[in-house]
């Protein structure tokens, strides 16, 4: 019986990767996000821009459960994110099984988040080897072609503390890719890096892109927003204020607060 | 300005340096200190070198001076696998796991290694007898402290639980210095917590740990002299022992000194290429 109430929703029929019903989020007596509904499909490139303190960040931490949602509901690829349901009661899922679920969902921080005691190549074998098992030659075969997709086949020797931000930040997407994750969630990703940099890492972002990866990318590059993004989310003061396609919104915005941040930084 | 000042600007500047004679003052006055050491060393009849190079390698002194390297080897191994336990415990969401590794932290730092010794040796009288069995209920295999026990275990033991208290907090120093973007990274990528402590914790904060058990393993070789109080044989009890009955004080204590520094300095050796391979990855 409680397998026909853990069934997942059924987000296929739908052919949605992540939905958003509802959620809150509260850090003390602030609340930061306040009843956020979205919905990312799959193949999708969602940018989700605003001013800081919005709480894009925030929502992006829900969605692989860095960050725990006080109200609402939010589901990936059909499961609920952190829960199991049986009946109308929800359940904490177990240290392991989040960890089962994260598996499946890359990210990628604006600090990169290196492992600094491995090479660059060592830091993409590691989850493979540890959480899926794979063996040493398997995962280094993989990392390799990785290393060569985000072009540092010649870097993968070195530690992140010899690289440049850019590529430090692109040793971080090829991380990611090595769980083979359905969703890729980018924090900024170019916030941290040197202006001439930003570049080589929205090209690779561009290419997982056209090859059909589920994105969701809080990000103040509203040139990639328009040109990559299928859809454009604007938050501000814990709400989606405004969404729709990237190149209508940031045209012609119709909201007074959307009008007022494009204006700051368009 | 003349003309040839000019010409010359561009070329490489060849300045007179600043003079510092306070350099040449002090080491002046270390170079005489010196001289003045080395000179006491040679012909101060008291250190009796022929009488230091009789015991150097007498079996006694060997078998007490392998005594105190096991002891620091044990006693640090031990504390180091016990302080982790405590500092993971100390970092524990459960209060009451923080709150008992707080307790033994405060017991074992707020009270004299040199007292603690005393009542290892004689934990018989405070526990005459050592039971297997359920807590407050019956005991299904009970033997006489006294019998289990040795002076080395003593000694051992008394020299762990010590360092214990001291490794528990320069660990979780090091776990705490590790940046909290790598938890998060590691749990993104669904490496569970035991995997990251393991993998991407731990290694990182070894480079902060390191420093300080290095200079813990070269206190532990010197405050193994303590375990006197238990008592155990080891090197300084054995040159007392021989110097009761030779009277020959000062040579058979600089003779002891100098073992412990040639052990100290082998450590020092091993700390060097500790903190070179935790230092991997880092600003070279």
């Amino acid at each position: 019986m409680s397998e026909i109430m853990n069934a997942p929703l059924d987000m296929a029929a739908q052919d949605l990767m992540v939905k958003a019903e509802q959620v809150c989020k509260n850090f003390g007596h602030v609340q930061v996000l306040k009843g956020i509904d979205l919905e990312v499909r799959q193949g999708e490139v969602m940018c989700v821009v605003g001013p800081s303190g919005s709480g894009k960040s925030t929502f992006l931490r829900c969605i692989n459960h860095l960050e725990k949602i006080d109200a609402g509901r939010l589901w990936v690829d059909g499961h609920l994110v952190g829960y199991r349901q049986r009946g109308d009661k929800l359940y904490e899922l177990r240290e392991k099984e989040v960890a089962a679920q994260r598996r499946d969902i890359g990210m990628v921080f604006q600090r990169f988040n290196l492992f600094p005691h491995m090479t660059a190549l060592q830091n993409v074998m590691e989850a493979p080897m540890l959480v899926k098992g794979e063996s040493k030659d398997a995962a280094r075969v993989r990392a390799e072609q990785l290393m060569e997709r985000v072009g540092l086949s010649d870097r993968m020797g070195n530690y992140p503390s010899q690289l440049s931000g850019g590529q430090q930040q692109r040793v971080a997407i090829a991380r990611a890719l090595a769980m083979q994750p359905k969703l890729m969630l980018f924090d900024e990703p170019t916030s941290a890096l040197d202006p001439e940099l930003v570049g080589e890492v929205l090209d690779v972002m561009r290419d997982l892109a056209r090859e059909g990866m589920t994105m969701v990318v809080v990000t103040h590059e509203m040139g990639f927003a328009r040109e990559v993004g299928d859809s454009l989310v604007f938050m501000d003061g814990g709400v989606v204020v405004e969404q729709g396609v990237p190149r209508e919104v940031l045209a012609n915005p119709q909201h007074a607060r959307t009008q007022a941040f494009l204006s700051k930084v368009l | 300005m003349s003309v040839g000042e000019t010409e010359t600007r561009t070329g490489t500047i060849k300045a007179v340096p600043v003079r510092h004679p306070g350099r040449w003052v002090a080491a002046v006055a270390v170079a005489v200190l010196a001289a003045m050491l080395v000179n006491n060393l040679v012909t101060n009849e008291a250190y009796n070198w022929p009488e230091q190079l009789k015991y150097l390698f007498a079996p006694a002194v060997l078998e007490a001076t392998f005594n105190t390297i096991w002891l620091t080897v044990a006693a640090m191994v031990g504390g180091v696998i016990l302080g982790i336990l405590l500092a993971l415990m100390r970092l524990s969401a459960n209060p009451l796991l923080r709150g008992a590794a707080w307790l033994y932290i405060w017991v074992f730092r707020g009270t004299p290694l040199f007292t603690q010794l005393l009542i290892w040796g004689n934990i018989g009288a405070l526990f005459p007898t050592l039971g297997l069995g359920i807590p407050f209920g019956p005991q299904f295999v009970t033997a006489q402290t006294n019998a289990l026990y040795s002076a080395a275990a003593a000694a051992a033991l008394g020299l762990v639980f010590n360092e214990a208290a001291y490794m528990a907090e320069i660990v979780r120093g090091g776990i705490q210095s590790v940046d909290a973007g790598q938890q998060e990274a590691a749990s993104a990528l669904g490496l569970t917590r035991v995997q990251t402590l393991r993998r991407i914790i731990l290694p990182q904060a070894m480079r902060v740990i390191a420093p300080p058990t290095g200079n813990e393993a070269i206190s532990m070789l010197k405050n193994t002299s303590l375990v006197v109080a238990v008592p155990f044989v080891e090197l300084t009890f054995t040159v007392q022992n021989i110097y009761s009955h030779t009277y020959q004080i000062i040579p058979m204590l600089v003779m002891a000194c100098l073992w412990y520094l040639f052990l100290s300095s082998l450590m020092m050796i091993g700390q060097h290429y500790l903190e070179r391979h935790y230092g991997k990855g880092y600003a070279r």
